[in-house]
C-alpha cells in the first residue's frame, strides 16, 4: 500500500476519534460542570445557613443563661437586705438552697462591703474577709448596678467568672457576689462539636478565651483572617470569614456578639471538614466522569479503528475491480491493435502465396529440365506452407479480436460441455486422456454466444489433452450453480502450471509451447470471451499434480425455489 | 473455348496480376479491375463475363455496394466474394444478396478455382432455365 494512502487511512481515523470525542465530551463537559458549579454554590449556602443557624442559637443559649443567672442573684439581692445576707449561715443557707435549685451553677456567695471587703461568704474556699478592692471584676463593677465579669484565676487559682450586683440601702453600698461555676459555663459551648475539626468557644474583647479549649485541640491556633464572607442570610450580628491557620490549613470561622458585645461566641472549623460531603460527592462524580470520558475515548478509537479497516479494505476490493477493467480493457486494446495488423498481413501474405504458386505453375509447365527444379519445388511448397502458417495466426488474431459469431442466446451449458467433449473424443484417445463429466443437469442456462464459450471450452480442453500428452491422465469436467452464477471446472492431472508463469498465463501471447506450436492467444481470447460475459475465469495449478480452471458465469435472474432447489441438487 | 471467364475484382495490385495469370494457365480469361467503378466497366465491355471475384474491402465503393449493383445489371453474373476474417458477417451478408460463396484471404489456389468452375456451372445451369424459359415463353405466345 502507498504511504500516501496509509497516512490518509491514518488521518481519517484521528479524524473519527476527534469527532467523536469532541461531540461526545463537549456537552458531558459542559453539563457536568454546569451541575458541579450549582451543587458546589448551593452546598457552600446550606453549610453556612446550618453553621449560622447553630451558632446564633446557642448565642441566644448562652446570652439566656447568663440574664438567668444575673435575675437569680438579682433577685436574692433585692430580696434580702444588708442585715439579713450577712447574718451568719443565711448566705450557706441561700447557697444551699440555689445549688439545690440549679445544680452546683452557684459555686459561692459573698457580699463585699464599699471598701472591697469580703464581710460575708458562703461556699467551699476560705474567702472570708478577702480584700477586693483591687481585683478587676470589682473595679470595673463598681459603677454598674449588676455586672458580669471575664474570666479569671483570682485567688483560688482556678478559673471562674463572678456575677456581681451593686445594692444600696440607707446606711451603705454593698455588693452582692456569686461565682459561676467555669465548668457547667463551659460545657454551654463544648456541645457544640460538629465534624472532627469544628469545635465552638467565647473570646471577651481583648480575645482572651472565656471557654476551655476542647482537649484534643492544639492550644493557641493564631488564625490570620484571609477574607470575610458576605453572607445574606446570616442573622443579625453573625459574621463569616475564612482565615489561614496558623497549621496551613483553611478555617472557616464564624462569630456572633455576646453578652452586649463584651464577649464572643466563635465556631471554627476547617473548610476541608465543613465541605467534607461536597468533596467526597465531587470526588466520585469526577471519577465517573473520568471513566465515562475514558470509555468514550476507548469507543471512539475502536470504533474508528473498524470503521477504517472497513475503508481499507473496500479500497482494496476496488482497487483490484480498477485492476480488472484496466487488464480487460488493455486485451481489448491489444485485440483492436491485432485485428488490424492481421488485416493488413493478410494481403501481402496472400499475394506472397499466390507468386509462389504461380512460379511453381510455371516451373511445372517449362522448368522440367532445370537441374535445381527440385529445391525450386521444395522451396515454394515451403513459403506456401510458412504462408498458410501466417493465415493461422492472423486468423487466431482475429478471432481473438472476438470477431466471431457473438451472439447472445440461451446456452445449456451441459448440452454444450456434452458437444464439446465429443468432438475432443478422438484426440484425447490417442493420448491416453480419460474424460470424467460431473454436470448437473438442472443448471440454469445462461446468456451468452455458444461459439465463444464452445471456443473457451474447447481451448480448455486442448490445453489440458496437450498438457497430459506425454503420460495420460484425467479430464474431469463439472457443471453446477451456486445462488447467482453458473460454475464450470475443466480439471487436468498434468504436470501442472510452475507458479511463475501462473499469473503470466492469460497475458496475450504468452506461451510455453516450442515455436510454432501455439500463438499464446488461445487463454487471453477466453479471459477475454468470459469477462465479455460479465464472468470470471481462474485458474489454480499445483505443480505435479494438476491444474484447475473454474470458470463463473452470471445467471439470469432466477426465482428464489429455483435457487434453492439448484442448491440442493448441488450438495446432494 | 476456355474454362471460365472471369473478372478480378481487389485493389491488391500483385495479387490481381498473379491470380489473372495463374488462372489464364488454368484456361481461363480473367479481365482484372482495381477499384468498383473499373469493374463496371469492364462488366459493360464484356458481356462473356461468367464469374467475378469480389474482394469485400476496397478503397471507394465498398465490395458490398459492388455486388449489389452487379446483381442488378447483371443478374446472372456470380460473384464469389473474397475476404478477410473480419468481414465475415458482411461476406454472410453478400450471400444474402446473391453472392455465389465467400473465401477467405489469403485462400488456396485449387479451393478458389473450383468454386470458379462451380458458379461456371451454377451460371450455366441459370441461362439454360432461362434459354428454356424464353422459349417456352415464344412458343406460348405462338401457340
Amino acid at each position: 500500500m502507498h504511504p500516501e494512502k496509509k497516512s490518509s487511512y491514518e488521518g481519517l481515523s484521528r479524524n473519527i476519534v476527534l469527532t467523536v470525542i469532541t461531540v461526545s465530551m463537549a456537552p458531558l463537559i459542559l453539563v457536568g460542570g454546569l451541575i458541579f458549579h450549582q451543587f458546589r454554590s448551593i452546598y457552600r449556602v446550606k453549610v453556612y445557613s446550618h453553621l449560622c443557624e447553630v451558632v446564633d442559637k446557642h448565642k441566644d443559649t448562652v446570652n439566656t443563661f447568663l440574664l438567668e443567672k444575673l435575675n437569680e442573684v438579682q433577685y436574692l439581692s433585692r430580696a434580702y437586705s444588708y442585715a439579713e445576707l450577712t447574718a451568719p449561715g443565711v448566705l450557706s443557707e441561700t447557697l444551699r438552697g440555689m445549688q439545690q435549685q440549679y445544680g452546683r451553677i452557684f459555686v459561692d456567695l459573698g457580699i463585699v462591703d464599699e471598701q472591697g471587703r469580703q464581710v460575708s461568704y458562703a461556699g467551699p474556699f476560705n474567702l472570708l474577709d478577702a480584700d477586693y478592692a483591687e481585683a478587676d471584676w470589682y473595679v470595673n463593677s463598681r459603677d454598674r448596678a449588676s455586672s458580669i465579669s471575664d474570666v479569671f484565676l483570682g485567688l483560688r487559682q482556678s478559673p471562674h467568672f463572678i456575677i456581681s450586683i451593686n445594692s444600696e440601702d440607707a446606711d451603705r453600698k454593698w455588693t452582692l457576689r456569686a461565682t459561676i461555676d467555669f465548668l457547667a459555663f463551659t460545657h454551654l459551648v463544648e456541645n457544640i462539636r460538629i465534624g472532627e475539626t469544628g469545635y465552638a468557644y467565647i473570646l471577651n474583647s481583648e480575645g482572651v478565651f472565656q471557654t476551655r479549649h476542647a482537649d484534643n485541640r492544639e492550644q493557641r491556633l493564631t488564625l490570620t483572617p484571609v477574607k470575610n464572607i458576605p453572607y445574606p442570610e446570616a442573622p443579625q450580628g453573625v459574621t463569616i470569614s475564612e482565615s489561614e491557620g496558623s497549621d496551613g490549613e483553611t478555617y472557616l470561622t464564624i462569630s456572633s456578639d455576646l453578652k452586649n458585645g463584651e464577649w464572643q461566641l466563635v465556631y471554627q472549623q476547617s473548610v476541608a471538614d465543613a465541605f467534607s460531603d461536597m468533596s467526597r460527592t465531587e470526588n466520585i462524580t469526577l471519577l465517573v466522569f473520568l471513566l465515562g470520558g475514558l470509555c468514550i475515548v476507548v469507543m471512539a478509537v475502536v470504533v474508528s479503528r473498524k470503521l477504517v479497516h472497513r475503508c481499507k479494505f473496500i479500497d482494496a476490493e476496488s482497487e483490484l475491480l480498477n485492476r480488472q477493467m484496466v487488464e480487460t480493457g488493455k486485451l481489448a486494446a491489444i485485440g483492436e491493435l491485432a485485428a488490424g495488423i492481421a488485416h493488413e498481413i493478410n494481403n501481402p501474405v496472400a499475394i506472397m502465396i499466390e507468386e509462389a504458386g504461380w512460379v511453381s505453375d510455371l516451373l511445372e509447365d517449362e522448368g522440367g529440365e532445370l537441374p535445381s527444379c527440385s529445391e525450386i519445388d521444395r522451396a515454394l511448397a515451403q513459403v506456401a506452407t510458412q504462408g498458410r502458417r501466417c493465415k493461422d495466426i492472423t486468423h487466431k488474431l482475429l478471432s481473438f479480436a472476438r470477431q466471431t459469431d457473438s451472439r447472445v442466446g440461451e446456452v445449456d451449458l451441459p448440452l454444450l460441455i456434452r458437444e464439446v467433449v465429443e468432438i475432443s473424443m478422438q484426440q484425447a484417445r490417442c493420448v491416453r486422456v480419460e474424460f470424467s463429466l460431473d454436470l448437473d443437469e438442472s443448471v440454469p442456462s445462461v446468456h451468452a454466444s455458444v461459439t465463444e464459450l464452445q471456443q473457451v471450452l474447447l481451448n480448455l480442453i486442448n490445453n489440458a489433452i496437450q498438457a497430459m500428452e506425454s503420460d495420460g491422465g484425467t479430464l474431469a469436467i463439472a457443471c453446477f450453480a451456486d445462488s447467482s452464477h453458473a460454475i464450470m471446472e475443466v480439471a487436468d492431472t498434468g504436470p501442472g502450471i510452475p507458479a511463475a508463469n501462473l499469473s503470466r498465463i492469460f497475458d496475450p501471447f504468452f506461451t510455453t509451447k516450442p515455436v510454432g506450436k501455439g500463438s499464446g492467444l488461445g487463454l487471453s481470447i477466453c479471459f477475454g470471451i468470459i469477462h465479455q460475459m460479465g464472468g470470471e475465469i481462474d485458474v489454480e495449478s499445483t505443480v505435479g499434480v494438476g491444474t484447475r480452471f473454474t470458470i463463473r458465469l452470471p445467471l439470469p435472474h432466477v426465482s428464489h425455489e429455483q435457487k434453492t432447489v439448484a442448491k440442493e441438487i448441488h450438495h446432494v | 473455348m476456355s474454362d471460365a471467364t472471369v473478372l478480378i475484382v481487389d485493389d491488391e495490385v500483385g495479387f490481381v496480376s498473379t491470380m489473372s495469370k495463374r488462372l489464364n494457365m488454368r484456361d481461363m480469361v480473367v479481365y482484372t479491375a482495381y477499384e468498383g467503378a473499373a469493374a463496371m466497366r469492364q462488366l459493360a465491355e464484356h458481356a462473356d463475363i461468367q464469374v467475378v471475384i469480389l474482394d469485400m474491402k476496397m478503397p471507394g465503393k465498398d465490395g458490398l455496394t459492388v455486388l449489389q449493383e452487379i446483381k442488378e445489371l447483371y443478374p446472372l453474373v456470380e460473384v464469389i466474394m473474397l475476404t478477410g476474417h473480419a468481414t465475415v458477417p458482411t461476406a454472410i451478408e453478400g450471400i444474402q444478396h446473391g453472392a455465389f460463396d465467400y473465401l477467405m484471404k489469403p485462400c488456396s489456389f485449387d479451393g478458389l478455382t473450383e468454386k470458379i468452375l462451380q458458379a461456371v456451372a451454377l451460371k450455366e445451369e441459370h441461362e439454360g432455365e432461362a434459354i428454356e424459359a424464353r422459349v417456352s415463353d415464344i412458343a406460348n405466345r405462338m401457340a
